[in-house]
């Protein structure tokens, strides 16, 4: 596992939405074969940056992944090197959970191609792997809101790509799924996959690799977890209203508020 | 997976067994009875019946009603919305203007079977029906708010029916040939509609299975869609070409025919999980279906009196819209 190259690389990234600039001038390196959380504010543009980053949005600037400009990629070959997790986004309840997580196997396929061998294995693992198999054949309409964002898990995942960008991959799951999501991630990363995801539960994301914190659409600081100046860094977004401890050799969030008696 | 599959073989087949059988009632229902299908090798005139009347018109409710399943499939599939149909989209209101306007311009006849005259009227409401969906879209802002969208096409259907109505109170040669056309009637479909139907649906059928897998993504939402790949600029032009070119082929030849886009996804959709290249197959027999067993029941139900096929659809059509908001109101209710 090389983990000394870069996946990603953004250099002066300026990102406007409705004609309002969100991100200023953005530096940023994510280190290969590791997990990278964003945290930030609301509204600081931590999920702006993520779907610039995955080429959803127009960017001033310069965005490197794997050394090579991402604007110099097709479309399909972009789809197939960064795989994208949204967040909140309307689907349809129509479709069967199979053929969702088929649609990640989308940029392999020629049009109106039948699935491959290979796609029907690489759905198969991303089902298994979100223990949403069983579910195969219901409507996406059929399951709750949690079951439903293990299935979307599951297609992002089916894609197989090197780096897959993730906006809020905890929405609706129980903390039992919240540990799966946290195991799949680390799977990921031994495969010498890249994950980044924009978290707003700072204890999960400080068990990524790395942390970017973004504050108004620029970056304070990036560093490892581990480092306390990371630490202070997210404290001093959040106005010293949370503290990161160590408890048990995790790092948490604690909300700085006295206990009741 | 394979039992879906087989699912969706069983029901194309029973869709397909029951438009024969529908053609085979179309071809019996009419105001000589079932003598004229007897006698057809005995007799010119019932010959004539048959073949000249009663065939092409059954064989075009039916076309007629593929085009507007097909386009409430596309409609719904594109716009991510499950009212969107050609009829509250604004656009079949915008091929009547279109029509109206060539018939004032030009004069003749819109049920003229010249197969020119076919094409021409065809061409006119099809740029009609696309200038209504644009103003429809342009109007909602997008597609995402259900309220907004159906809003602006009510907004639009009206303002270009009221133009089309305008049209034909100050030309009224123009009024007795529109009055017809604006109830939707299938009584006077020849050969040539049939024609320039089928060789508008098969094509619009090809594509629309061509960008089944693109809508699937879009299912998804816009932002997976764009990182599968998917071209959606290109998609969504296309998608909204066939959609004004299925409303205004089948407006063109048979008058405004409300509902059958809406019902005939609807119904696929609710009693199988099946792609969007599929529910485009699907929606296509359902609403040809449709209109076939609308057609005989227009025919029959006041007999030998004949009720404009598109008065009937919209009164069942407007029961089921409203059967709809209420079972969605139950579930959440449409934003």
């Amino acid at each position: 596992m090389n983990q000394s190259s870069t996946a990603i690389q953004a250099s002066n990234m300026h990102v406007s939405l409705n004609g309002q600039e969100v991100l200023h001038g953005v530096d940023l390196k994510i280190r290969s074969g590791c997990w990278t959380s964003i945290v930030g504010p609301n509204g600081a543009g931590k999920s702006t940056l993520l779907k610039a980053l995955t080429g959803l949005l127009e960017y001033q600037g310069e965005v490197l992944v794997f050394d090579a400009p991402l604007n110099s990629h097709t479309t399909k070959e972009r789809a197939q090197q960064i795989s994208w997790l949204g967040q909140n986004e309307v689907t349809s309840d129509d479709l069967n959970v199979w053929d969702v997580v088929m649609l990640g196997r989308l940029p392999y396929q020629g049009w109106m191609a039948v699935p491959s061998a290979q796609d029907m294995q690489a759905v198969e693992t991303a089902l298994q792997s979100t223990q949403a198999w069983d579910w195969r054949q219901k409507r996406l309409g059929q399951l709750s809101a949690g079951e439903k964002q293990r299935v979307l898990l599951a297609r992002a995942i089916a894609v197989q790509a090197p780096l897959m960008l993730m906006d809020e991959p905890l929405t609706n799951l129980d903390p039992p799924h919240q540990v799966d999501w946290l195991e799949q991630v680390r799977c990921l990363t031994a495969q010498d996959k890249t994950v980044v995801s924009v978290l707003h539960e700072v204890g999960m994301a400080l068990h990524a690799d790395d942390m970017v914190v973004v504050q108004a659409g620029r970056i304070v600081h990036q560093g490892a977890c581990a480092d306390p100046a990371t630490h202070r860094a997210i404290e001093l977004v959040f106005d010293n209203r949370i503290t990161i401890q160590s408890i048990r050799s995790h790092w948490v969030a604690l909300p700085n508020v006295p206990l009741s008696s | 997976m394979s039992s879906d599959k087989n699912n969706q073989w069983l029901f194309a087949l029973t869709m397909l067994l029951l438009v024969v059988i529908g053609i085979g009632i179309g071809v019996s229902v009419g105001s000589s009875g079932i003598e004229s299908l007897q006698n057809v090798w005995r007799d010119d005139v019932a010959w004539q019946i048959i073949w000249q009347i009663r065939l092409p018109r059954t064989l075009g409710a039916f076309a007629a009603g593929a085009l507007l399943g097909l386009a409430g499939a596309l409609a719904q599939g594109l716009f991510r919305n499950p009212l969107a149909d050609p009829y509250l989209l604004g656009s079949a209101s915008g091929a009547t203007l279109g029509v109206a306007l060539a018939l004032a311009f030009y004069g003749g006849n819109q049920f003229a079977p010249d197969v020119f005259v076919r094409v021409g009227l065809t061409g006119v409401a099809f740029v009609g029906a696309l200038l209504a969906v644009v103003l429809t879209l342009l109007l909602a802002k997008g597609v995402q708010h259900t309220m907004r969208l159906l809003l602006a096409g009510v907004i639009v259907g009206v303002v270009m029916g009221a133009m089309a109505s305008f049209i034909s109170l100050i030309r009224p040669d123009v009024l007795q040939n529109m009055q017809g056309f604006l109830l939707g009637s299938t009584a006077f479909i020849g050969w040539s509609a049939c024609v320039v139907m089928v060789c508008v649906l098969m094509p619009c059928l090809c594509l629309a299975w061509f960008f089944g897998s693109a809508m699937d993504a879009l299912s998804l939402g816009e932002s997976t869609a764009l990182s599968l790949g998917v071209p959606l600029r290109v998609m969504r032009i296309v998608l909204v070409l066939l959609v004004a070119l299925t409303t205004g082929t089948a407006v063109a030849q048979t008058g405004l025919i409300a509902f059958v886009g809406l019902a005939a996804p609807h119904l696929v959709r609710s009693m199988m999980s099946v792609k969007n290249g599929s529910v485009a197959m699907l929606s296509a027999l359902m609403g040809g279906l449709l209109l076939l067993a609308a057609d005989i029941s227009a025919r029959s139900v006041m007999a030998p009196q004949e009720l404009p096929v598109g008065v009937l659809t919209a009164v069942l059509g407007g029961g089921y819209l409203l059967w709809l908001m209420y079972r969605s109101q139950n579930q959440g209710g449409y934003r």
